[in-house]
């Protein structure tokens, strides 16, 4: 009475060929990424060490290290994180604790995937009108500074969002009934819970600006500086515009050198990227509510 | 007595500042939750600034949107026509699509419908930090990789052309827009696939027939972000597409896209001529652009979670 039709067994065998066809478009997504690792490693490999990552360019940027744009990179991400973090993680609040759901909260999420949806040359755009030309910080590291933090707010806002609504009504309530007020509740019950959360989103956005280019170029980057930045008014050398530098603007630079440099950008972003991964496996897995 | 007084007083005076401060805090993160709207604003706000003078002065809509010559730095008679830098970004953007939706949503199925417990989670993992990959980095695979590879394989004068621009925007659109589709599947209630299950159906009956049906709209919205994407990427398409003014015949030709444009050009433009003023004006469209995406992508994702 139950035995295999032909029909089941060709149902079956359809299904057998859509999984592997499926799974091969998998691997084909995943496999150029790979082969590019590979190239990277391959050929800039080589060119990999602690004298590269320490010292300045030399002969017009066709020898040397790259010391002066790693400096700069550090720089660009510290000022852009002291002004993102806090603007977003009080944005999350608002938006996890305060607001009501009605059709500004809806505009409010509206303009924050508007703002991760805007092309970055327009955000170059408007670093440009707005703090090298308006507010008069000239092409500086804060002006850059401003424009990434702008650009990468919404990394900070959704995941810090996530990581305050995942803690429990219950606590809030349970604190409340003490006669705590709503900020105190915050303070002290949701954000302490919540905390490793928005770490695991900060670490995505260092992640993002070390990477981001365009934003920076006519905002506060130079393609070559003979010396580091002593202040947030000068301007600065980054990685990711070094790269793009060595790779299309200077004549004569050895094969090696532009790999080792997208090597170096490619290796900081993507253990960034892990670390908060595997950060929010691990209190995934730690949670107990 | 007067201790006991004092003590009240005290304890009065403690309540009015956490109060105070509470409704200070929430002004505060109040002021922290607008600042989005607050900056999309100021955003539109800047470049229309900076692009008035050209748009209210040079600016000529017809020749603007409809020719092909972009001579911006010509000192007897320049030209602004950015028809050809559309075709550019539009094709690019195209053929990437082309390349990344059936990879996106293969992978969206497989990872979502088909791989279980440790593998998914794996190649989750691995889609997101495809996605993570800078753009200057894919710009330069392009350049150093993807260049002599097109060479060689099709035997063409140059390496960097549409083809090379829109795989390359391909693969970085592909992991964002799989795992949009991934969420997208997986907010198709449990219950229709055991319904369909239980009816007799197939595995991957169940996918064609239930789940991608009533996945629909989020599927379209994951596509819709792919473009959006595509149409704003800048240093990729600037490495990559050969950056020569042109309306491709083939996906041979090399072309120049209207972000690229705007990166190349505005190091040079002295602030506030005509030609500064034009690369603005190309940014207020982009913005309006993908401005106008978003808000359909999002539309579209919201009608089918109210559904």
């Amino acid at each position: 009475m139950f035995e295999i039709s032909d029909l089941n067994k060709r149902n079956q065998k359809k299904q057998k060929l859509f999984q592997i066809l499926f799974m091969l478009m998998t691997l084909l997504l995943i496999a150029p990424v790979l082969i590019i690792l590979g190239t990277l490693i391959y050929k800039g490999g080589s060119i990999i060490s602690v004298d590269f990552l320490f010292t300045h360019p030399t002969d017009g940027m066709t020898a040397g290290g790259i010391f002066p744009a790693l400096f700069g990179t550090v720089w660009l991400v510290a000022v852009a994180l002291l002004v993102s973090v806090p603007i977003g993680v009080a944005a999350a609040i608002y938006l996890s604790e305060y607001a009501p759901d009605n059709w500004f909260t809806r505009i409010i999420n509206l303009a924050i995937i508007n703002l991760a949806g805007v092309p970055s040359i327009v955000h170059a755009l408007f670093g440009v009108g707005a703090f090298v030309i308006f507010f008069k910080f000239g092409t500086s590291i804060l002006a850059a500074s401003l424009t990434l933090a702008i650009m990468t707010l919404p990394v900070v806002i959704v995941a810090s969002r996530e990581s305050l609504q995942a803690v429990p009504k219950a606590f809030r309530e349970a604190c409340w009934n003490m006669g705590a007020t709503r900020w105190q509740t915050i303070r002290r019950v949701v954000l302490p819970n919540a905390v490793s959360g928005i770490l695991t989103g900060v670490i995505l956005e260092v992640s993002r600006t070390t990477g981001e280019t365009a934003p920076i170029m006519f905002t506060g980057a130079a393609f070559f500086l003979p010396f580091l930045p002593q202040g947030v008014f000068d301007q600065t050398m980054a990685l990711s515009l070094h790269l793009f530098v060595v790779s299309t603007q200077v004549p004569g630079v050895p094969e090696a050198l532009p790999y080792g440099v997208a090597l170096v950008l490619i290796a900081m972003v993507l253990i960034m990227n892990s670390i908060s991964i595997a950060f929010r496996m691990y209190l995934r897995g730690k949670k107990k509510w | 007595m007067q201790q006991n007084s004092n003590m009240a007083g005290n304890a009065f005076d403690r309540r009015t500042l956490d109060w105070y401060i509470d409704k200070g805090m929430q002004l505060v993160v109040f002021i922290g939750g607008i600042s989005a709207i607050i900056f999309i604003i100021g955003i539109f706000v800047f470049i229309t600034l900076e692009g008035m003078d050209f748009v209210f002065g040079r600016f000529d809509p017809v020749e603007f949107f409809t020719t092909e010559y972009w001579f911006p730095s010509d000192e007897d008679d320049p030209e602004f026509g950015i028809l050809a830098l559309i075709a550019g970004t539009a094709s690019v953007t195209g053929l990437a699509m082309l390349v990344a939706i059936p990879f996106a949503l293969g992978a969206a199925i497989y990872i979502g419908e088909f791989a279980t417990g440790k593998k998914r989670e794996y190649l989750k993992v691995l889609v997101e930090l495809l996605a993570a990959i800078p753009s200057v980095v894919w710009g330069f695979i392009g350049l150093s990789i993807m260049n002599p590879l097109i060479i060689e394989v099709f035997d063409v004068p140059v390496g960097l052309n549409v083809l090379n621009a829109g795989v390359i925007l391909g693969l970085m659109a592909a992991p964002i827009m799989a795992s949009i589709a991934e969420d997208a599947l997986k907010a198709v209630p449990e219950s229709y696939r055991e319904a369909a299950e239980a009816l007799g159906a197939t595995r991957w009956q169940v996918i064609f027939k239930v789940v991608l049906p009533a996945a629909k709209n989020g599927l379209l919205g994951a596509v819709l972000l792919g473009v959006g994407r595509g149409f704003g990427e800048t240093m990729a398409v600037l490495m990559a597409t050969g950056h020569s003014v042109n309306i491709p015949g083939s996906i041979f030709d090399s072309v120049r896209a209207l972000t690229a444009t705007i990166a190349a050009e505005l190091g040079e433009t002295a602030v506030g001529s005509d030609h500064y003023g034009a690369l603005f004006t190309i940014g207020i469209f982009l913005f309006l652009i993908t401005f106008v995406i978003n808000l359909s992508a999002d539309l579209i994702v919201r009608g089918v979670r109210k559904g």
